[in-house]
C-alpha cells in the first residue's frame, strides 16, 4: 500500500525524535523572537509548545517546520541537522493555523497535492488520498471544494493532507484556535487517538493551558523566547517549576514569604502580613532571610468561613471576591488581608457538594488552609 | 378586504419600496442615457437606407448584406484578430510578471503600491503622443537602427521596424498592458499567502506551486484582463492607421471612412456586426470561467 510513497528519506533512520540545540531567531529589527532554546522531543511524543502570544512557539514551530531559518543552533530530526533542508526533506509536514487549502481544488486534490508534486500518477495519488481521507472521515464530501465544508471538516483535509506522505514530524499550529468549544473537545481527542494510530511525533502549538495539559505526553512552556520547563503534563500542572509557569498554568496559588528557620527540611516562612508557612524545601539549601515563592493547589485547599482562630500556619484569611460555580467545584476567589492590587488572588477550588453543605458568599470572610504536602516551592523567575 | 387593500396600497407608496426606487433610478438613468439610447439609435440607423445624399428611414438588412459579403469585412477581422492575439500574448506575459513581480515579490506593501502607481504614469499623457513617440525610436534613422548599425550587427536599416505589424503591437502593449496588470494584480493580492507555504511544505518547487497554485487562483483577473485587451485591440481605429503608416486599416477605421463619407447605415451595420461578435468572444471567454462566481468568492 505505501509503495508510491517509499521515500528514502523516510524509510531511513528513526521516527521523529526532534532535537534544538541552541537555536536563536534573530529579526533584522533586533528583536529575538527565540533567544537560546535547546530540547528534546522524544520520537513518537505527543509534545505541546505552550506560552502567551509572543513568545516564540509559533516561531520555534516554523523552523522546525524549515519554513523559517534559524539565526543560530541546530535542529535535529532522528540525528540529522535540517537546517536549510526542505520540508519535504526533513519528513516534516505542517498543518497551519488557518488550514491553508486550496481553495480552487476539492478535498481529494487537497490531499492528493503532496503527491501530484512528487509526480505520482493521477491513479495511485487518488487511491492513496482515498484512503487517507477514509481515516479522517470525510469520505463523503471528497468531491467538495473547501468554501462548502465547516471548520471542523477543513481541519481534517488539512490534517489528511499532512499525513498522507506519512512525515515523521507532525507540526501544528493553533490547530484547534479556530473551532468553537464543542468541536475543540472533540478534534483534541482526535488528534490525540491519531498521534496514538500514527506513532509519530507531533509537535502542537497552543496558548490554552487545558488543551496542552489534556493531550501532550509532553508540555513546554515558552516565556519571552526561552524555554522555562519541559516536563509531562502532569508535572508541569502539578509540580511548576517558577511562579511564572505556576500563573501561566493555572490551577495553583502563587504566594511568597521570607524564609525564617530550615528545620529537617521544612522551611518556615513569614510574608509581608506576618501569616506564616511550612513547606518542604527538598534537598535545595536556600539562605535565611531570602525571598521565597511557593505553589498551592487550588484545589487541594480547604476552605471554612473566617473561624476565630485561623491555623498557625498554611492559612490565608480574607475577604471573599467572586464565586464562580463550574460544574463539579466551585471557584472562589480571596483577596487576603493585607494584600496590595498588584498581588496575586488567592483562589480556591471547592468540591461542589462541600461547597454547597456550607455555601460562602461574596464579600464573606472566609479562611483557607492546607496540608504541607499540598505546596511546594518554586523557583526564581 | 377594505383593511387588505388599504395594505396593499400602502405598501406600493411604503417608505422601503420609495428608499429602493430612489436608489436604482439614477442608475438605471444613467445605463438608458448612455448606453441603450445610443444603441438604439446605431441599431435603427444600420437598417435605414442611403443613396450619396441623404440618409432615409426605411427598414432593410442590405447594409448587413453588403457588410457581411464584402472580403474587405473579412480581410479587416483577420487582420485585427491576428493583432489582437499578438497583443493579447504579450500583455499577458507582461502583465502577468509584473503583477507577480508586485505582490510577490515586493515586500513592503507601500513600496508595491507606489510601484503600482508608477505603471499608471504613462497614462498621464495622451495616446497619441505616447503612439507617435515610438516614431523616432523605430524609424528608419531612429535610435534602434542607428544602434545597431553602430554595433554593426546590420548593415542596412530594419524595415520591419516601424509601419509593420510590429510596430503596431508595441503601439498596442504599451498602450494597454496596463488593463492586464491591474486585475490579476488584484487577483494575486488576494492569494492567501499561507497557501505558499503550505505548497511549500508539500514539497512543490517553485513552477509547480505557479501552475497548480497561482494559475487557477489568478484565471479570474487573466480573463477579465484579456477581455480589456482583446475588446480595446478589436475596438481601435487610429492605431492601426498610424503605426501601419496608413497601410492598414482596422474594422473600426474602415467604419471612421464610412461615416466621412456620409455612409452612416453602412457604419451602423458594421457597428453591429462588430458588437455582435466582441459580444460572443467574451461570452465564449466568460464560459471558461466563471468570473462572478471568482470576484464574489472572497475571503
Amino acid at each position: 500500500m505505501a509503495s508510491v510513497l517509499a521515500e528514502p528519506e523516510m524509510a531511513s533512520g528513526g521516527r521523529g525524535g526532534v532535537e534544538l540545540a541552541g537555536i536563536v531567531k534573530r529579526y533584522g529589527d533586533g528583536t529575538l523572537p527565540v533567544d537560546g532554546i535547546n530540547l528534546k522531543i522524544g520520537s513518537g511524543t505527543y509534545c505541546c509548545l505552550l506560552g502567551p502570544s509572543g513568545c516564540g512557539k509559533t516561531t520555534m514551530l516554523r523552523m522546525i517546520a524549515g519554513h523559517e531559518t534559524p539565526s543560530e543552533g541546530e535542529i535535529l530530526i532522528d540525528g540529522t541537522d535540517v537546517v536549510g533542508l526542505s520540508p519535504r526533506a526533513r519528513g516534516t509536514a505542517m498543518m497551519f493555523q488557518n488550514y491553508a487549502l486550496f481553495p480552487h481544488l476539492s478535498v481529494r486534490d487537497n490531499v492528493a497535492f503532496t503527491l501530484r508534486v512528487r509526480g505520482i500518477n493521477k491513479k495511485d495519488r487518488y487511491r492513496e488520498a482515498d484512503r487517507v481521507i477514509e481515516q479522517v472521515q470525510l469520505t463523503e464530501l471528497s468531491e467538495r471544494l473547501p468554501s462548502q465544508l465547516s471548520g471542523g471538516q477543513q481541519q481534517r483535509v488539512a490534517l489528511a493532507r499532512a499525513i498522507i506522505t506519512r512525515p515523521r514530524v507532525l507540526l501544528h499550529d493553533e490547530p484547534l484556535s479556530a473551532l468553537d468549544e464543542f468541536l475543540r473537545l472533540q478534534m483534541r481527542s482526535e488528534l490525540r487517538e491519531l498521534q496514538r494510530q500514527l506513532g509519530i511525533t507531533f509537535i502542537h502549538v497552543t496558548h490554552t493551558q487545558l488543551e496542552a495539559v489534556a493531550v501532550a505526553d509532553q508540555v513546554v512552556v515558552m516565556d519571552r523566547g526561552h524555554v522555562v520547563q519541559s516536563d509531562p503534563a502532569r508535572t508541569v500542572y502539578a509540580e511548576p517549576r517558577s511562579a511564572y509557569v505556576a500563573r501561566f498554568m493555572g490551577g495553583q496559588n502563587v504566594l511568597f514569604g521570607r524564609l525564617e528557620a530550615v528545620e529537617d527540611g521544612i522551611a518556615t516562612l513569614r510574608d509581608e502580613g506576618g501569616r506564616g508557612f511550612r513547606l518542604r524545601l527538598g534537598g535545595s539549601v536556600r539562605p535565611v532571610g531570602q525571598r521565597l515563592a511557593f505553589a498551592v493547589r487550588r484545589d487541594h485547599v480547604r476552605l471554612a468561613r473566617d473561624s476565630a482562630a485561623p491555623p498557625a500556619f498554611n492559612a490565608i484569611t480574607g475577604l471573599v471576591r467572586a464565586v464562580e460555580y463550574q460544574g463539579t467545584f466551585v471557584k472562589v476567589t480571596i483577596r487576603p488581608d493585607g494584600s496590595g492590587d498588584k498581588d496575586d488572588l488567592f483562589v480556591a477550588y471547592v468540591e461542589e457538594g462541600d461547597y454547597f453543605a456550607a455555601p460562602i458568599g461574596i464579600a464573606d470572610r472566609a479562611c483557607a488552609w492546607w496540608d504541607l504536602d499540598e505546596m511546594h516551592a518554586l523557583a526564581a523567575d | 378586504m377594505k383593511a387588505a387593500s388599504r395594505r396593499s396600497g400602502a405598501s406600493w407608496l411604503s417608505p422601503a419600496r420609495v428608499k429602493s426606487f430612489a436608489l436604482v433610478t439614477p442608475l438605471a438613468l444613467v445605463l438608458l442615457m448612455f448606453v441603450v439610447a445610443p444603441l438604439a439609435v446605431v441599431m435603427a440607423v444600420s437598417v435605414f437606407r442611403y443613396d450619396n445624399f441623404e440618409v432615409i428611414p426605411a427598414f432593410t438588412f442590405e447594409n448587413y448584406a453588403s457588410v457581411l459579403s464584402s472580403h474587405l469585412t473579412l480581410s479587416l477581422y483577420l487582420t485585427m484578430l491576428k493583432l489582437a492575439a499578438m497583443t493579447w500574448v504579450c500583455t499577458l506575459l507582461i502583465g502577468y510578471s509584473v503583477a507577480a513581480f508586485l505582490v510577490f515579490h515586493v515586500r513592503n506593501r507601500l513600496v508595491a503600491i507606489g510601484l503600482f502607481l508608477v505603471c499608471t504614469v504613462p497614462f498621464w499623457t495622451s495616446n497619441v503622443i505616447r503612439m507617435i513617440s515610438w516614431l523616432p525610436l523605430l524609424g528608419k534613422q531612429g535610435v534602434i537602427n542607428q544602434a545597431l548599425m553602430a554595433v554593426g550587427v546590420i548593415h542596412e536599416p530594419l524595415q520591419m521596424l516601424l509601419f509593420s505589424d510590429f510596430s503596431v503591437v508595441i503601439s498596442y502593449v504599451h498602450l494597454f498592458t496596463i488593463f492586464m496588470i491591474v486585475p490579476i494584480f488584484n487577483a494575486m493580492s488576494r492569494i492567501d499567502p499561507s497557501l505558499f507555504e503550505a505548497a511549500h511544505d508539500a514539497g512543490a518547487a517553485r513552477w509547480q506551486t505557479l501552475l497548480w497554485v497561482v494559475l487557477p487562483l489568478t484565471k479570474s483577473g487573466i480573463v477579465l484582463g484579456s477581455i480589456f485587451v482583446v475588446t480595446l485591440v478589436m475596438g481601435d481605429f487610429y492605431v492601426v492607421k498610424v503605426m501601419s503608416g496608413g497601410t492598414d486599416a482596422s474594422v473600426v477605421s474602415a467604419m471612421y471612412d464610412d461615416i466621412s463619407t456620409l455612409l452612416f447605415p453602412h457604419a451602423a451595420a458594421s457597428a453591429a456586426v462588430l458588437m455582435l461578435i466582441l459580444t460572443i468572444m467574451v461570452a465564449a471567454i466568460l464560459r471558461l470561467v466563471d468570473v462572478r462566481q471568482e470576484l464574489v468568492s472572497s475571503r
